[in-house]
């Protein structure tokens, strides 16, 4: 046992200083002349920081676009989804109760254009993302409380679309913080 | 929908672009030739006498057990002492409290046997001292494990009759140093600038739009995600894992996580076919590995795209596809195909909730745990692989009636008897977790614990009792994703499946390390016109066939009260 024991203790302790200290020291000193200088991307409205552009926020006024429901209600000291299955009753009724909260806030549009991400939890619970269709199908309801016409914010919407990866690889989508930031600055 | 299907067959193409290069590049190191990365020569050289090691020692298959056991004991005490006393150490910034003891005993084994089931989440159960010394630590070092035995298990291939297999510490030290740590260096980089935090700054707390005050765990993440996925440990930062937007920010991200836990277990089925000169023979490996692969992702992704059909029912349109517990960034085929791939090379990281996918979706990743050689981990997934070789060989043997062969050595009694034990090891330890577990649910459904086990489960009918059988998968593949929704941090599922984590990991290390040192050791009998051909098509159908006949039908009556129930009643 002798002859294993003291080298498995000395070559631990050699590593654990290369691998937990030495390389993400060396990784948070290359992190630092990144665009958040590793501390995260804020975006930042009227001087002031309003979230992260990676962390989704919530979202339920009827004068910003929806974000979608959350399993931890947002908050972003925890994260994580419902967890629910897709047979659970319970869960179902959820589902429906969300669809007509929905239809309540947006009586120009019908059941069959809502989105399923819009009325299921995301897996973090911290989503920052709709899909275009997530957030077209709000369109009428922010024009009509913002006053705007329902080309002005679609078009606000469709510059906010970000295509897939290198225009090929995986989904378009929009970004719900940049959008409703930018829709506040509409109004100015 | 094109662009997400394109975006993962370009995942897998790049997987194997990177895999194959990287291959012959492990199998050089191993054989100790010229490689571009040999300016670590003298770092290595100086941990070896710094530890006292002579790593040019020959060490037999028993030696090299001993050498790895006693490594893998010291970890693990140590690791439980840190997460105890985790509150009262350094690099605390969010001010988290130390584990309880029977947490500590499921993290410490979790991650000393790249499993990384979390019974805690990050947030709020790890500080960033146990997230680097601990868990990231172990991260390199058992991923490094598991390919040092691999490669005593390469060694022992060799056509030449000897009880010498190389050096385990030389083995282990290498993988860290030759491929781990440049590899989650490169990796780490590209993380940072993809907006993955690095810095130690703790929490963090901004007003949002509406006015909410969030608080926001952050942390020194990108350089442990990196390892974490390309050691293929799955054990995340953050509570949800990479579908959190730290841990995993964009599709780019995703890619490379996704690209990362898999060149390693696919490299390596290539670097046998280097080591040993048999290509042929790693051709059919791959083959049958790849098949099994196809088979599980091509109806996963089927029944995500289709979306859940309760749902559809009440009128709403899933256009992209199920999205309950996905994220909108990857979509559901992506996040399809990872949770098959996280399933089949046991990562176990997540980029959406297993709990919430299609019951088609999660027969498909219980299947992939339980064969759990469709590529597999780091190392041990060619060395499950090697168990179902031998019984395959012995019944192709019994069927042309002549004594087995592999590799010039005939396999007799006490080589078939260690490969059946361990191969029936796995669904063992599984159904007798699951039977215990539902008996206690049943029996003494208000035990007085944390969590009372008639609250256990998140969901009602089989879906529940698919949530009990996925843990134990998973803990016996050393997996370490969950169905999450189950509730299982208190004392029962934390010594129940801390137990079956230990067992499912040094087992199927022991049993083919001892199946290839007892190989090794005898009478070499050159290739006649009777032997079985191991690098044929028809042996690799033969392997095919004794995977599923011994890893899928064992589990068929768990399977049809769970998930398979669970979708005929959705239907």
């Amino acid at each position: 046992m002798k002859t294993y024991l003291l080298p498995s203790v000395k070559i631990t302790v050699v590593l654990l200083v290369a691998l937990s200290g030495l390389y993400p020291l060396a990784i948070a000193g290359i992190g630092k002349f990144t665009p958040g200088h590793g501390n995260g991307e804020t975006i930042i409205y009227k001087s002031r920081v309003v979230g992260y552009a990676g962390i989704g926020q919530k979202f339920t006024r009827d004068d910003y676009f929806w974000s979608r429901p959350s399993a931890v209600d947002y908050n972003a000291a925890g994260s994580g989804g419902s967890n629910k299955g897709p047979s659970n009753p319970d869960y179902l009724k959820q589902v429906e109760g969300r669809i007509q909260d929905f239809l309540k806030h947006n009586p120009q549009v019908t059941r069959a254009q809502i989105p399923a991400e819009l009325v299921t939890a995301s897996g973090s619970g911290l989503d920052p993302d709709l899909s275009p269709a997530g957030a077209q199908v709000q369109i009428a309801r922010i024009a009509k409380v913002r006053r705007l016409t329902v080309g002005q914010v679609t078009q606000l919407v469709n510059s906010h679309i970000e295509k897939p990866m290198l225009g090929c690889f995986g989904p378009s989508k929009v970004n719900l913080l940049k959008l409703n930031v930018a829709l506040d600055e509409l109004k100015k | 929908m094109n662009t997400e299907i394109s975006g993962v067959i370009f995942t897998y193409l790049l997987t194997l672009a990177i895999a194959i290069p990287l291959g012959r590049y492990i199998s050089r190191v191993f054989k100790g030739e010229k490689t571009w990365l040999d300016f670590m020569a003298p770092i290595e050289r100086f941990i070896f006498r710094f530890s006292g090691i002579d790593a040019k020692k020959e060490m037999n298959w028993k030696q090299h057990l001993f050498a790895l056991l006693t490594i893998n004991s010291v970890w693990l005490i140590y690791a439980f002492i840190c997460l105890m006393a985790q509150g009262h150490l350094p690099l605390n910034p969010d001010g988290n409290a130390g584990q309880s003891a029977d947490t500590a005993f499921n993290t410490a084994i979790s991650f000393l046997v790249n499993c990384n089931l979390q019974h805690y989440s990050g947030e709020s159960g790890a500080t960033y001292f146990t997230q680097h010394f601990v868990f990231m630590f172990l991260h390199f070092a058992s991923a490094a494990t598991g390919i040092a035995a691999l490669v005593v298990l390469f060694r022992a291939l060799k056509d030449k009759v000897t009880d010498k297999l190389g050096n385990f510490w030389n083995y282990f030290l290498k993988s860290i140093t030759r491929l781990l740590l440049p590899i989650s260096f490169i990796i780490a980089i590209i993380f940072a600038f993809n907006g993955m935090t690095t810095s130690y700054a703790g929490k963090t707390t901004f007003i949002s739009m509406q006015g909410d005050t969030v608080h926001v765990s952050r942390g020194p993440v990108a350089a442990l995600v990196a390892i974490k996925h390309l050691g293929t440990n799955g054990g995340g930062w953050f509570g949800a894992n990479s579908a959190h937007p730290i841990e995993n920010p964009n599709y780019l991200t995703n890619t490379v996580e996704l690209v990362a836990q898999c060149i390693i277990p696919i490299a390596l089925v290539f670097a046998l076919g280097f080591f040993l000169n048999k290509k042929k023979f790693s051709y059919v490996i791959f083959g049958v590995m790849t098949l099994g692969m196809l088979l599980l992702v091509i109806p996963t992704i089927n029944a995500e795209l289709n979306g859940n059909p309760a749902i559809a029912r009440m009128g709403i349109s899933q256009p992209t596809g199920a999205m309950e517990g996905k994220e909108v960034r990857f979509g559901p085929v992506n996040s399809a195909y990872w949770s098959i791939m996280t399933t089949i090379i046991s990562t176990g990281s997540v980029n959406s909730m297993h709990d919430s996918a299609m019951p088609v979706s999660g027969t498909m990743m219980l299947l992939a745990m339980m064969v759990n050689c469709f590529y597999g981990g780091c190392g041990v997934g060619i060395l499950n692989f090697y168990i179902f070789i031998i019984i395959a060989v012995f019944i192709s043997g019994l069927m042309v009636g002549r004594t087995p062969e592999f590799f010039g050595r005939k396999i007799e009694a006490r080589e078939i008897k260690i490969a059946s034990l361990i191969a029936l090891l796995h669904p063992f330890i599984i159904l007798v977790g699951l039977a215990v577990s539902s008996y206690t649910l049943v029996h003494a459904p208000n035990a007085d614990w944390s969590v009372k086990p008639g609250s256990w489960l998140n969901n009602p009918g089989n879906h529940g009792f698919s949530e009990m059988l996925y843990e134990y998968t998973s803990s016996a593949a050393n997996n370490g994703s969950g169905f999450e929704g189950l509730g299982d941090g208190n004392i029962f599922w934390n010594y129940t499946t801390g137990i079956v984590m230990i067992l499912g990991r040094f087992l199927p290390i022991i049993g083919p390390l001892a199946i290839a040192g007892l190989l090794a050791n005898k009478k070499y009998i050159p290739e006649s016109a009777g032997t079985l051909k191991s690098d044929t098509s028809t042996f690799g159908v033969m392997i095919f066939a004794v995977i599923v006949i011994i890893a899928a039908l064992s589990f068929f009556p768990s399977l049809a009260l769970g998930p398979i129930a669970e979708h005929f009643s959705l239907k």
